[in-house]
């Protein structure tokens, strides 16, 4: 087994739906000690996918969430009632005991609880405090709610996504939750590594706005530098694309809702698919990038002719074995089932949930020779793991733990 | 105060598909040495340029990707380009590179080869498919990653006929460099703890298919299959859209209608205030449901009663208000209102929007070399104690290369290397 990178680390955690409760989840998977803190008044339904659908099987509630197993995977789960004065009484306890709070509350949840940085930088003074909300701490939208389409929408994101002469398609899913999570664990790890130094910890405030933002940089500064912005006459064509790269695009292939991308990055590729396609393509207009650009609709509509008839993935084969950079587009069965690359790479690792029982989940899409990850362990059930906190790490009785059961506090 | 990583030298041998790591790195304050050809990385020749000129110091796209680093050119292709390299990486604490696999072998510059000597070592590679396994020769770029790894699936459009969509903005790499990110800052730690290094094979194939959110759970959970819709989730059960184009020609997206009676006569003060109400016509539904003693569920939705046409009514007059005011006045008049509605902004727009100003988001950066100064994104998470910045612009070609030279003791060999050309 490869020793886990973080397991001096532990993470008093409130973090939940993808945007927070990704975060952990890869801290998790290198070893960190991730204690998820749930409410027991409402089952945890602070955090909607909790009981929220796919479901493996027929049974239905709080500890069959699909979505909830896979980003909480690898950490132990406690309830504890931050309204109750003896739940405000316990928490210090946890987090004195913590590297880091983690939190994607609404903007000034936690101040309400009592339990803002200052307060608790007053229980563990260097602790690293992270709170991911959309709009971040301060400013005039503070108080404004976000999920990932808002924040997609906000930053631009939701703008540059999309084909000429249509409205935006934006990302058909909360693609800044994923980018939360990321910015998140990057920014945990870099205030460990500054806590490691010089034994300080901080506040850490993440607007997924911002980070978003930070996504769309060249067009950022095609309009700062030269005064040109996004809109235009045909709109944008994010697959067409920026890049100097032509033909660019995704293609329809044989069959019903049946796609192909394709790159050419060079003249000499371009070549190499023209004579694939034969005489039409040796029109001397397409010789150079410059020549393909400005003749673009007649190059992609020939392009689009030839890949019509064929299977999509025959395309990707033809044009890899030219070395050219295509790839069809995949079902979630084909990337997931039927891709070598990810079987290989062990990328879906099977985990064993205590109510769920055996399910796939996510893994992770780097390995590491000395360090590994490792996804073995279900999401925690509703209070899972309240013995092993409350009682072995905070030292509390049977009796203690079944009394605060029964007022409600866990 | 300094960056959180300003102890760290990162020697960044990346194309279009790392750069991103390098510079979420140097902006943390790590010393980031990019290190490219004589001729200059090919993301100098990228538009868009200053004023639209053609120059490999004035490429845009260069210019966001290489904030805070130091610039150095070398030929690795000749011996001497490849020792300077090793004295380089020997100074360093991570190499992080993009090359195709087994490049880097090929030259004598792969881990073994710069950790023989230097255990504590952390080398980065960000390959399309990882360095093994079945694909790990095949070629990609930002758009066939997306497409083969599962986000194009998800994006696109109500109607079938238009293709599934590339998300813009190299998201695809970006991705893939947000897991170079975090692993080597875990590799980071793990060296804290124990003062050993390692080797990590990042596989971009693999970051775009765990970055799907619920398309890849719920193939594995309950074998469905999403399907994509115009700006809102693929979901294996369609979805009411959301996008509306407002007053004022621009977009905003509705989210999820209230279901709350509370929260209904909100939605009825808004309207009767925009002197909408009479205009609406279903508002009597919309006082029926202010008017119900419990909140409506997704079930009662479903079963299609009284309170699913309702539902339908509040649906239907948030887009009636849209179509009616601005974006911005849509975005606005929601959230106040306690409404989860969003303004689809560009990105320019975002950048000069109020909000951000205030918070001090865009940030000024000098280009003494125009003598002008520009507007860039700024911090992706505010550190307080170790400040995010960009330290300075991206480097001209080469523009480090004397000095760096010096700092590895080859300041003496600095112009027999430019005379054959293995700097510029």
């Amino acid at each position: 087994m490869p020793a886990k990178a973080l397991a001096p680390i532990r993470i008093v955690d409130f973090s939940g739906v993808l945007a927070g409760a990704g975060a952990t989840r890869i801290l998790a998977a290198f070893g960190a000690q991730v204690i998820r803190i749930e409410n027991p008044a409402n089952n945890g339904a602070w955090d909607p996918i909790r009981a929220a659908p796919p479901f493996k099987d027929e049974r239905r509630g709080f500890n069959f969430g699909g979505g909830w197993n896979n980003h909480n995977v690898e950490k132990l789960g406690v309830t504890l009632n931050m309204g109750t004065a003896k739940g405000k009484e316990i928490f210090p306890r946890l987090v004195a005991m913590a590297d880091i709070v983690a939190e994607n509350f609404a903007a000034g949840v936690m101040e309400r609880l009592g339990f803002g940085y200052e307060s608790l930088q007053s229980i563990k003074p260097d602790i690293i405090y992270l709170s991911n909300c959309g709009f971040g701490g301060t400013g005039p939208y503070q108080p404004f709610k976000t999920w990932g389409p808002i924040v997609q929408a906000v930053s631009g994101l939701t703008y540059t996504s999309g084909i000429r002469d249509q409205p935006p398609a934006g990302w058909g899913y909360s693609y800044m939750d994923h980018g939360g999570a990321y910015f998140g664990a990057i920014a945990m790890l870099a205030a460990l590594h500054h806590k490691h130094k010089t034994g300080e910890g901080q506040w850490l405030d993440l607007a997924c706005t911002e980070s978003a933002s930070t996504l769309t940089g060249p067009a950022i500064l095609d309009y700062t530098v030269n005064g040109r912005g996004t809109r235009s006459e045909h709109g944008v064509d994010s697959n067409r694309g920026d890049l100097p790269m032509a033909p660019h695009n995704i293609y329809a292939a044989s069959g019903t809702d049946e796609w192909v991308s394709i790159a050419c990055r060079t003249d000499a590729e371009w070549a190499a698919l023209a004579r694939e396609i034969g005489e039409a393509a040796g029109d001397p207009r397409f010789a150079t990038y410059e020549g393909r650009q400005a003749n673009r609709n007649d190059l992609e509509t020939l392009v689009a002719q030839w890949c019509a008839p064929q299977d999509k993935f025959d395309v990707q084969h033809r044009l890899q074995a030219l070395g050219i950079p295509s790839a069809a587009v995949q079902t979630p069965e084909e990337r997931i089932d039927k891709d070598p690359n990810t079987s290989s790479w062990g990328m879906w690792p099977t985990v064993h949930h205590s109510a769920i029982g055996d399910v796939r989940v996510d893994g992770i899409p780097v390995h590491a020779s000395k360090t590994d990850w490792q996804i073995a362990r279900g999401a925690p059930m509703l209070g899972e793991h309240n013995d092993i906190v409350y009682g072995e790490m905070l030292g509390m009785s049977a009796d203690e733990i079944a009394s605060l059961k029964a007022e409600g506090v866990l | 105060m300094t960056g959180a990583l300003n102890d760290l030298r990162v020697i960044e041998l990346c194309t279009e598909a790392g750069a991103w790591a390098g510079k979420l790195l140097a902006d943390m304050g790590a010393d980031v040495i990019k290190v490219e050809p004589p001729t200059g990385s090919i993301t100098r020749t990228y538009a868009p340029f200053y004023k639209d000129v053609p120059n490999p110091d004035r490429s845009l796209f260069y210019w966001h990707y290489n904030t805070s680093k130091r610039g150095v050119t070398l030929d690795l292709t000749q011996a001497a380009g490849r020792e300077a390299f090793r004295k380089l990486a020997a100074t360093a604490d991570v190499v992080i590179e993009d090359q195709p696999v087994g490049q880097m072998a090929r030259w004598g510059l792969d881990y073994p080869d710069l950790a023989k000597d230097h255990p504590e070592l952390i080398m980065t590679s960000i390959t399309p498919f990882g360095r093994s396994g079945p694909r790990s020769s095949e070629q990609a770029t930002d758009l066939t990653l997306l497409a083969g790894g599962g986000p194009a699936w998800s994006c696109g459009y109500d109607d079938h006929s238009l293709p599934p969509v590339r998300g813009g903005g190299n998201q695809g790499y970006q991705t893939g460099c947000h897991w170079a990110v975090v692993t080597t800052l875990v590799a980071v730690m793990h060296r804290d703890f124990t003062g050993e290094g390692q080797h990590l094979d990042v596989n971009m194939h693999a970051a775009q298919n765990v970055t799907t959110e619920a398309a890849s759970y719920s193939w594995l959970v309950a074998r469905d299959t999403v399907q994509r819709q115009t700006g809102r989730h693929a979901s294996a059960i369609p979805s009411q859209p959301v996008q509306v184009l407002a007053g004022d020609g621009r977009y905003v997206t509705t989210g999820f209608a209230p279901r709350r009676p509370r929260q209904i006569r909100v939605l009825i003060d808004w309207l009767d205030e925009l002197g909408f109400k009479e205009q609406f016509e279903s508002w009597p539904l919309l006082e029926a449901g202010a008017n119900l003693d419990h909140d409506i569920t997704m079930q009662t939705i479903q079963e299609g009663g009284e309170e699913a046409m309702i539902f339908g009514a509040v649906r239907d007059s948030l887009v009636f208000i849209a179509e009616h005011v601005t974006a911005y006045e849509f975005f606005i008049g929601t959230q106040s209102r306690d409404m989860q509605c969003g303004i689809i902004y560009t990105p320019e727009d975002m950048i000069e929007d109020k909000h951000f100003i205030e918070r001090g988001f865009p940030t000024p950066v000098e280009h003494p070399e125009l003598g002008e100064t520009f507007t860039y994104p700024g911090a992706p998470y505010r550190m307080p104690a170790s400040p995010w910045q960009i330290y300075r612009r991206a480097p001209l070609l080469g523009e480090h290369t004397s000095e760096v030279l010096a700092e590895i003791g080859l300041a003496d060999q600095e112009s027999s290397l430019r005379t054959a050309g293995v700097i510029a």
